[in-house]
């Protein structure tokens, strides 16, 4: 008989909220006796053996109940939320996915976080063009069935945005894997490499740069140089099999593997090959960043090594002593995760996890570590390494170069306290 | 250079070409139904027209900016009423919608204000924004007057121009934002590098800081009201 552990709730609560919850979860848990360790532990006696439940006994939905499969009515709490004080407007904010309910890789195309400047463009396909001009031999105007034609790819990328963990650079703040390193996913993109609409419309050799262009209100534009587009992006049409949802940019969105989200422009509607950067609101105002000495980095376009365990996290508390798997994710934007290393005292020791394949490049990459808890506080940590041999630095070695006030590219490791009750706080050690 | 490339033997001399020539048989081959560049012969010649309807696009040094000029004072009518209910009368910001103006010197303090005075490097990426994207709501709305004066006035709001400034085409490039040379490229990683420790790594470790303690996580109605 294993120490049993009051059930915590599986969100973020406030103090007060969750002390409350505790104590109810401990009350039920006191008369239930042999309460198992997950959500729905409790559970129906009427459904369980001995018995036998109805939907073992009678028919149930034919097909087409759902012609468009939705997850079972008990996952509905596995959704993307926002954290309302951040924006001014819902059309100019962001969202984040639920990494701690997810397994494998591959993110669901309705839980990938949402980030939009001018709330997201509904755009009939028919009534879409991409454009090509600017140092071309000959300005191009493609239709969302000629960018099928061409030769296809389908490659799996994670895309994070460059604030993702950006309240995070003070000290800890958010209190769930959700938020604190939600502004990730990672799909499989159908789509064509970029290299060969430029060739079509007959790249000079006098364009160095591109700008990418958004046909959402905002006119999303960031500015790419060619080297990048060349090697390996995407006018992609399609994620996870099926087309681009409206949100993720529906018809066709921009994939710049590894590189910050911000520059994956959805809704893409023009490039523009040119001999300069164009410096635009996105890449002087937004996405540079600021150093303690009020000098800022200018085009830090790439995604470096991150990891993060999404469980245990504030949402997936320890319910139980004994066995548990360790669970997290890699990500690199320079290629391959290589290795995590997984730490329960807080960074003095560290074991390497599990690496779950197929590990691919600037694509997530799951990991865990199987272990069993003996009810003490724990002080969990991952830290990855890529295939260039970069290792995913502390904050502090982050804070001593780049300060406080960069905002963006925080990829500092993690730290989870697993308390004596099992619950999980975000935490920042000194 | 459009003539130049007009004349059909200098393809493969360019740089794609002779990419596709090496890499791309692919290419190469679906090329043999299209003399045109590429060779997969998709799409359609895009218009001048078209061209022009959709390239607003503007850089620091003043490509893409149409004719046209606009003055502070015209830039101010425009300003109080289209912009200053989500940024304030004088640029002050409402709500959490944007500051325009001010913070000046204040990059290196504890709470940077980062600024069109403050923080942009180029006047061009305010006009190019403006024209692209604002008012909030109802881009492409300002004309190309309308949002030189607009940008004339934010400029003035950061006493980078004065009060009787007539911004136009001509004289765009020579206004300089004071942060122009803020901004420079990371050369690398800027962090040391090394094998991992993986034993007795440090001597001790301190919790200094809880989210919890903060409570601004955003909590679910639903388990709220459970």
């Amino acid at each position: 008989m294993t120490d049993r552990k009051p059930k915590a709730p599986g969100l973020p609560a406030s103090p007060e909220r969750r002390r409350f919850l505790l104590t109810g979860a401990a009350g039920g848990l006191a008369s239930a006796g042999a309460l198992a360790g997950t959500a729905a532990a409790a559970g129906n006696p009427e459904n369980l053996p001995p018995n036998v439940a109805d939907w073992s006994r009678y028919l149930g939905s034919g097909v087409d109940a759902q012609p468009y499969g939705v997850p079972s009515e008990h996952e509905a709490h596995v959704i993307r939320r926002n954290v309302p004080w951040l924006t001014a407007t819902p059309e100019s904010s962001v969202n984040f996915t639920p990494l701690h309910e997810l397994d494998g890789f591959v993110t669901p195309n309705g839980l990938c976080f949402e980030r939009h400047h001018g709330g997201v463009a509904e755009i009939d396909p028919a009534d879409h063009r991409l454009m090509i001009h600017g140092l071309v031999e000959k300005p191009l105007l493609f239709t969302v069935a000629d960018i099928k034609r061409f030769p296809q790819e389908n490659r799996f990328h994670f895309l994070e945005c460059a604030a993702n963990g950006g309240m995070e650079w003070r000290g800890a703040q958010l209190n769930g894997v959700q938020y604190t390193h939600g502004m990730v996913h990672c799909v499989q993109y159908t789509g064509v490499p970029l290299k060969l609409l430029l060739q079509e419309a007959g790249l000079k050799t006098s364009g160095t740069w591109i700008l990418a262009e958004g046909a959402d209100s905002a006119g999303m534009s960031r500015s790419i140089p060619i080297e990048k587009a060349l090697d390996d992006c995407l006018v992609a049409y399609s994620m996870n099999g099926e087309r681009l949802r409206p949100e993720q940019g529906y018809p066709l969105r921009l994939v710049v593997p590894g590189w910050e989200g911000n520059m994956w422009v959805k809704w893409l509607r023009r490039i523009e090959v040119g001999d300069a950067a164009w410096y635009h609101r996105e890449e002087t105002s937004k996405y540079t960043d600021l150093l303690p000495d009020g000098r800022a980095y200018k085009f830090t376009w790439t995604m470096e090594a991150k990891s993060v365990i999404t469980s245990p996290c504030p949402e997936m508390p320890m319910t139980d002593t004994g066995a548990h798997v360790i669970k997290g994710l890699a990500w690199s934007g320079n290629g391959r995760i290589k290795r995590v290393d997984v730490s329960l005292d807080g960074g003095k020791n560290w074991r390497t996890a599990r690496l779950h394949g197929p590990v691919l490049p600037k694509c997530l990459t799951r990991f865990t570590l199987d272990w069993a808890w003996d009810g003490k506080p724990v002080l969990l940590q991952s830290r990855c390494i890529d295939e260039t041999g970069y290792v995913q630095p502390e904050i502090a070695a982050l804070q001593k170069v780049r300060g406080v006030n960069s905002i963006y590219h925080n990829h500092a490791i993690q730290t989870w306290l697993v308390n004596e009750s099992g619950e999980v706080e975000n935490v920042r050690l000194g | 250079m459009c003539a130049w490339a007009s004349v059909a033997v200098p393809k493969l001399t360019t740089r794609l070409g002779v990419v596709a020539a090496l890499g791309l048989g692919l290419a190469l081959a679906a090329s043999a139904a299209s003399a045109e560049p590429g060779g997969f012969g998709l799409g359609r010649a895009a218009t001048p027209e078209e061209i022009a309807g959709w390239d607003v696009d503007v850089r620091p040094d003043g490509t893409g900016l149409p004719p046209g000029e606009g003055s502070v004072q015209e830039g101010e009518e425009i300003y109080l009423e289209r912009c200053a209910a989500c940024h304030g009368e004088f640029g002050e910001g409402a709500g959490r919608y944007p500051v325009l103006m001010g913070g000046f010197d204040s990059l290196e303090e504890d709470r940077p204000e980062k600024t069109i005075g403050s923080y942009w490097p180029y006047a061009s990426t305010v006009w190019d924004y403006v024209q692209r994207a604002m008012p909030f709501g109802e881009a492409r709305s300002l004309s190309d007057d309308e949002t030189y004066a607009v940008t004339a006035f934010l400029l003035y709001l950061n006493e980078v121009v004065e009060d009787d400034f007539v911004l136009t085409r001509e004289n765009f490039t020579e206004v300089r934002l004071p942060n122009r040379d803020g901004f420079f490229m990371r050369d690398g990683s800027d962090l040391p590098s090394g094998e991992p420790c993986m034993k007795d790594c440090k001597a001790a470790v301190e919790v200094i800081g809880r989210a919890r303690t903060l409570d601004v996580t955003p909590e679910d109605e639903q388990q709220a009201l459970e």
